[in-house]
This record gives C-alpha cells, sequence and structure tokens, in this order.
C-alpha cells in the first residue's frame, strides 16, 4: 500500500471501468431505454481504452512497471499479490481487449436491438473485460488464473446466451466442461510452482528459473507441460479443441470478441508470458510444435467442409491458433505475438462482418443459402473482403506480414516444418475464398421473396467493421520485416519481455519462401474463383455429402465429438447409471428410507394412546400414581 | 385450658386405624366414582369425596401427632376445593350449553 501515484490510479481504473458497467448493470439495467444502456455499457470500455493509451505512453523502454495494490491471500510462506505488471506485452494486450472490445461493444448496440436480454448481453461483455484485463494485467499465476477463470465463467454465460434454447445451453456446458480439463492441469502447474519456487510472481519465477532448471531439469518440463495442458483447453487445441465450434451458439458479438479475438489467445499470452520458463524445456516445445501443427492441419480441413458461416470461421479460428502455438513451439514468440494481434484484428472483423450478414438475412447461416450478397450489403462485403485478403495473406495486408514471419522462423528451424505451416496457409486460402465467394459473389440462392427483404446493417454495426478493415489492412506495418526496409518495431518493443531466439534467414531464401506462397495462395484463389464463381458449384447438401467417404469424414469433423462421446462420455454415463441402479436407489436410498419409515410405525403405534377420551386419559392417571406408589413402598 | 383439651380427647376416643380405614374407604369410593361414573356431576361428587377423605386423615394425625400444620393445610384444601368447584361448575355449565350433555365419553375431542 505505497504511494497511490498516477499510475497506480490509472492502472487500478482500467480493470475497474468495466467492472462497474457490470455492477451499473443491477441499478440501470433495467430502467434505461436500450440506446442508452449500450452507449453507457460501451463508454466504460472506451474509458478503458484510453486509459490504457495512457499507460502505453508510461512504459519505461527496458522494464516494466509494477504496481502493489494489497496481499490478496497469505497464509505461512504462501503469499499472493494483488499486483499487476504493466509492461510491454500486458500493454499491448490491454489495448487490444480494450479497444477491439469497445468496437465490438458498439457493434452490439445494433445487433442485439431489441433483444429481451438486451441490458444482461452488455452486462455480461462487461464483466468479460475486467476478467480479460485482470488476466492479462496480473503480475503473477493466480491473479492471472483468477481472470481465466472469470473469462471462462463469461464465455459460458455468453454463449448459452439464449438459454431457452437447450442446444445452445448443451454448447455453452461442454464448452465450460473442456475448459475445465485445461484448467486442471493448469492448478497442478501452479502447485508444482509454488513447490519448486514458492512465489508465483511472473518477474522472481524468470530470476529463479536457471537455478531451478539445474537443480532438477526435469521440473520445469513438466511444469511447462501443465501449463500447455491448460492453454490447449482455453485456445482450443486438439484434444480440446471440440467446444470452441459449438461455442458458435453464442451471439456473433461474442463469438467476435470471446471466441476469435481476446479470449482463446490467452493461452498464447500465457506461453509468451512464461517465455523463460518455456525456453528451458525443449522436450514440451516440441509437443507444442505437433499439437499446433495437428491443430491448423486438422481444423483446417474440417472447415473444407463446413456449410455454417460461423462454423468455418471458428474452425478457422482454431487453425489460426495451432499456427501460433506452432510458432511458439519453434521459439519464435514474437511472430506468434504478432500474428495474434492481426489475427484480433481481421477475425473480429470477419465474425463482424458474418454477424452482419446473418443479421442482414435475419439469422440465416447456412452459405449455401446465400450467393450475391455483394450487391445488396455493399459496405459489408468490401470489409470482408478486407479481412479475407488479410487472412489468406496477399500483401500488404497485416496477415501477410504476420504469417510471413512465422514461416520464416519456422523454415529457419526445418524446411520440413515450413512446408505443413505452407500448407496450412492454402488450407486458409481455400475455405476462406470457399466462403467467400459462396456468400458474397455468384447467383444468389435464396427464394426470391427472402432475397428482397435482404437489408445493409445500421451504421452503428459497420462503423467497428470500418475501423476494423483499417485496423486489418494496416495493422502489418506494426512489424515490417527487415527486407521490406522496416524496423520491426513490435519484435523491438517486445524485446525487453521477451527472449528472442535468433531464428532469422537470409534474405535470399526469404523472397523465394514469400514468393512461394504467394503465387500458391494467388492460384487457390483461382482455382475457388472458378470453381464457386465461373462454374456455379455448390456446396453438397447434407444427404449428398454422406454418400462421399472422405468429406463427410471433414464435414463430420473428424469424429472428434464421436469419439469423446463413445470413449469418455458413454462409458461415464452407464457407470453413473450402474451406480445409480445398484447402489443408490436399492442400497442407500433403502436404508435411509427404512428409518423414515421405522419411526413412522412407532410413532403410529404410540399416537393410538392419544385417543380422546378423558375417562382414559382419568385411568391412566390414577393407574400411574398407583404405580408410582408401588415403586415407593416398595423400595 | 381445660377446653381446648376437650376436642382432642373427644377425637382421640376413636383409635387412629379407624380414621385410617374410614378415609381409605372414602377415597376408593371417590376414585372408583371418578372412573366408572360417566356423568360429570356425579364424579365432580367424587373427586370431593377424596379431598374430603384426605382432610380426614391430616387431621386425625395432626391429632395424634401433636402437630396443628395439618389442621392449616386442611383449610387450604377447602379453600381450593371450593374454587376449584366455583370453576369446574362454570365449565360444567358451559358444557352443557354446548354440546347439550354432560356424559364424559361425548367429549372426545382432546386428541391431535
Amino acid at each position: 500500500m505505497a504511494s497511490f501515484d498516477t499510475t497506480h490510479i490509472i492502472s487500478l481504473l482500467v480493470p475497474l471501468l468495466p467492472l462497474a458497467g457490470f455492477f451499473g448493470y443491477f441499478l440501470y439495467g433495467d430502467k434505461l431505454s436500450e440506446s442508452k444502456v449500450g452507449t453507457l455499457a460501451s463508454g466504460w470500455v472506451i474509458l478503458s481504452f484510453l486509459l490504457s493509451l495512457v499507460l502505453f505512453g508510461q512504459i519505461p523502454v527496458d522494464g516494466a512497471i509494477q504496481v502493489n495494490y494489497f496481499n490478496w491471500m497469505q497464509a505461512g510462506s504462501f503469499t499472493v499479490p494483488f499486483a499487476f505488471q504493466i509492461d510491454q506485452l500486458s500493454v499491448i494486450m490491454m489495448m487490444l481487449v480494450t479497444g477491439v472490445g469497445s468496437l465490438i461493444h458498439i457493434y452490439s448496440i445494433g445487433y442485439m436491438h431489441g433483444d429481451n436480454g438486451f441490458s444482461r448481453f452488455f452486462a455480461y461483455l462487461n464483466l468479460f473485460i475486467f476478467f480479460m484485463l485482470l488476466l492479462v494485467m496480473a503480475n503473477n499465476y493466480v491473479l492471472m488464473f483468477a481472470g481465466w477463470e472469470g473469462v471462462g465463467l463469461c464465455s459460458y454465460l455468453l454463449i448459452g446466451f439464449w438459454y431457452k434454447n437447450p442446444e445452445y445451453s448443451a454448447a455453452a456446458n461442454k464448452a465450460f466442461i473442456v475448459n475445465r480439463i485445461g484448467d486442471l492441469f493448469m492448478l497442478y502447474g501452479l502447485y508444482m510452482i509454488f513447490k519448486h519456487f514458492g512465489t508465483f510472481v511472473y518477474s522472481d519465477i524468470n530470476g529463479m528459473a536457471q537455478s531451478v532448471f539445474n537443480a532438477d531439469t526435469a521440473i520445469i518440463g513438466i511444469i511447462t507441460l501443465l501449463l500447455f495442458a491448460g492453454a490447449t483447453g482455453k485456445s482450443a487445441q486438439i484434444p480440446l479443441h471440440t467446444w470452441l465450434p459449438d461455442a458458435m451458439a453464442g451471439p456473433t458479438p461474442v463469438s467476435a470478441l470471446i471466441h476469435a479475438a481476446t479470449m482463446v489467445t490467452a493461452g498464447i499470452y500465457l506461453i509468451i508470458r512464461s517465455n523463460v520458463l518455456f525456453a528451458l524445456a525443449p522436450l514440451t516445445n516440441e509437443i507444442i510444435v505437433i499439437i499446433g501443427l495437428a491443430t491448423t492441419l486438422v481444423a483446417g480441413m474440417i472447415a473444407l467442409k463446413q456449410n455454417d458461416i460461423k462454423k468455418v470461421l471458428a474452425y478457422s479460428t482454431v487453425s489460426q491458433l495451432g499456427l501460433m502455438f506452432f510458432a511458439l513451439g519453434v521459439g519464435a514468440y514474437a511472430a506468434a505475438f504478432f500474428h495474434l494481434l492481426t489475427h484480433a484484428f481481421f477475425k473480429a472483423l470477419l465474425f463482424l462482418g458474418a454477424g452482419s450478414v446473418i443479421h442482414g438475412m435475419h439469422g440465416e447461416q447456412d452459405i449455401r443459402k446465400m450467393g450475391g450478397l455483394s450487391g445488396k450489403m455493399k459496405y459489408t462485403h468490401i470489409t470482408f473482403l478486407i479481412a479475407v485478403i488479410a487472412i489468406i495473406a496477399l500483401p500488404p495486408l497485416s496477415g501477410f506480414f504476420s504469417k510471413d514471419y512465422i514461416l520464416a522462423s519456422v523454415f529457419g528451424k526445418s524446411p520440413v516444418l515450413w512446408f505443413f505451416g505452407a500448407l496450412s496457409g492454402l488450407l486458409t486460402a481455400f475455405y476462406m475464398m470457399r466462403l467467400y465467394l459462396l456468400v458474397f459473389k455468384g447467383k444468389s440462392r435464396m427464394p426470391e421473396a427472402d432475397a428482397a427483404k435482404i437489408h445493409e446493417s445500421p451504421s452503428v454495426m459497420l462503423m467497428p467493421l470500418y475501423v476494423l478493415a483499417g485496423l486489418s489492412a494496416l495493422g502489418g506495418f506494426m512489424n515490417i520485416p527487415s527486407i521490406f526496409g522496416g524496423s520491426q518495431w513490435l519484435e523491438n518493443f517486445l524485446k525487453p519481455v521477451v527472449s528472442l531466439s535468433e531464428l532469422h534467414i537470409d534474405h535470399g531464401t526469404e523472397w523465394i519462401l514469400m514468393g512461394i506462397s504467394t503465387v500458391l495462395v494467388l492460384g487457390i484463389v483461382f482455382w475457388t474463383y472458378n470453381m464457386y464463381v465461373k462454374k456455379n458449384d455448390v456446396p453438397e447438401s447434407d444427404a449428398v455429402l454422406a454418400t462421399m467417404p472422405f468429406a463427410n469424414f471433414l464435414n463430420r469433423k473428424f469424429y472428434f465429438d464421436e469419439f469423446y462421446d463413445a470413449v469418455f462420455s458413454q462409458p461415464l454415463l452407464k457407470f453413473s447409471t450402474f451406480i445409480q441402479k445398484w447402489i443408490e436407489t436399492s442400497i442407500v436410498d433403502k436404508v435411509t428410507d427404512s428409518f423414515g419409515m421405522l419411526s413412522f410405525f412407532l410413532s403410529g403405534q404410540v399416537r393410538k394412546l392419544q385417543n380422546g377420551h378423558i375417562s382414559f386419559y382419568l385411568f391412566a392417571m390414577v393407574l400411574g400414581i398407583l404405580g408410582i406408589l408401588t415403586i415407593f413402598i416398595l423400595l | 385450658m381445660n377446653e381446648t383439651l376437650i376436642t382432642p380427647d373427644l377425637v382421640m376416643a376413636v383409635p387412629l386405624e379407624h380414621y385410617i380405614a374410614v378415609s381409605a374407604i372414602l377415597f376408593s369410593i371417590g376414585i372408583i366414582g371418578v372412573l366408572m361414573r360417566r356423568n360429570l356431576i356425579v364424579m365432580f361428587l367424587s373427586i370431593e369425596l377424596m379431598l374430603n377423605s384426605v382432610n380426614l386423615l391430616a387431621v386425625a394425625f395432626s391429632i395424634y401427632h401433636n402437630d396443628s400444620n395439618a389442621q392449616a393445610f386442611v383449610f387450604f384444601i377447602m379453600v381450593v376445593a371450593a374454587a376449584e368447584i366455583a370453576v369446574g361448575l362454570a365449565m360444567l355449565v358451559m358444557i352443557y350449553r354446548n354440546i347439550r350433555t354432560i356424559d364424559i365419553d361425548a367429549l372426545k375431542q382432546l386428541k391431535w
């Protein structure tokens, strides 16, 4: 509780303002009009964004600001401070969360218009921003974990936002439960950290990492593996990725904010934050590479055959997250973080664009029933196109720089890995072009009556699209690689936080790699254009799809859900049914019931004495007195 | 001096055993009356009988043991009995007004 200078107050206000918005909901949530509630809720986050900008200006060049508030928990040597660490990494995350967050708040004013839960929605969004800020600002693992669980809770609340639909509630449960599995490992990781380091504070752990490593090399490996297992849950990596596509049950702004731009990147943030530990665990890094690569390829392939506009984007998110983990595994932390940022911009834009399409089409999400929307939704179309070009990594939009940076770093490690990374990029190009062309180009595939009702979204929804389109287009200039004469601002900015591994390749190779991937992506673009616009191919209906073995395999998402159901859910269900039938009802219930029956029977017998006849009572009284007298006399 | 001694002499003319026997018989009659009869008024009479048998016994013992405390108690018992009869008869009247009978078996609502 040292002196409270302005930095203390500002960094406390950044998370507290959205929290105030959440509590404000209880005060004014059902009293004010929709537009006022929406404006207020957005206002809290925008203020928080402005304060983050102030903090950004105060960051020292080669260090972090530690702001201590109080001791959150203390028991013996176990101490958890409530303290923030404002450094290069967290301040960028703060700006990302509050910046993209405020755009999505504004967008939601239009998107959620007329919904019964309008103000509840904004309360949840505000709460989410609070927890996410806690997650990125914390200076120790426990406080970070509190935010980590908090965003999980908000994710659950928002996926199940339309809770009257049992399918949506089931999706919310699934997200929550699958995340718990990851969180369990994460908790074990935290226990291990406390056992071997005796503290949770990042800076202390980073300082002690080398000595702990020298004492026992396996410990760091196990800790990082457990932390990574936690990250696979939150960031939807194989084998815990199945919740994210189902999470699309939530309103589209939620998908954009939580399940694309911010929360799912928490796992990547965690690993970058713990990069000192991960640098000491080569085996963990190899596992991360394998998991990341498997995720990016599997999700990319699944996305090829999805027909729900949001499902395609969801698998695309899983795939891009896999690519980021892939980069983390080879030690390219700055590249992964760069891709995290650009991905947040263009994926949020894609989701918001998709939301605009769904809004305009009155709830239709099946891309087979769309087509030719570019004329009807001009502004949505243009912004969506920018996002698509960004994600398929055509120069000079942001995705090109970040993906190229990842691929270049990977090539320095191994050309084979580069090949798989590039393959993932091609998959991305195919499914994104397929999505874009089927939705906006070609012939309209909906009934005339529906087509006439399609309308462009209101400007409150379009404004965030413009801003995000700008960021998607220009975001790459944060980190222009040296071959374009750039200064790699982001990488240099992050230097105090991220230990850089030198994976740079010479410029000639980089040019060639860049050329190869760009040409291949362009090839895919023409191929898909030919297929979906010129030949006017429409994806098969589900019935036809079922007759095509491989396509069906992709459409059914590699049967992950069915596999988990058969291996985990069903045996557990059977076991529970068995326990319920043979132990619960036939033993436990009977025993407790028989006690009840016994006392019921006994009291029934005793009750007969109380028959209400005064003469009987008198008789009993006399008999009693005689009995007592007899006893007295005999004794 | 002499006059005060007359009464004990008179009382003591009868042996103690006889008093005990009479009061025991009276008490038993009272109990049997309470238990056997159905008429509330008769039951009251029986209760009075029991009270008075106790009074008789108390007075007899008091004289034979030369202790006047018991005689004081007898007066108390008489007063209490009078009060009890006043209240009891009032209740009896109310019962009669309500259910048009004073048969004890008609009162069997005294249960849960």
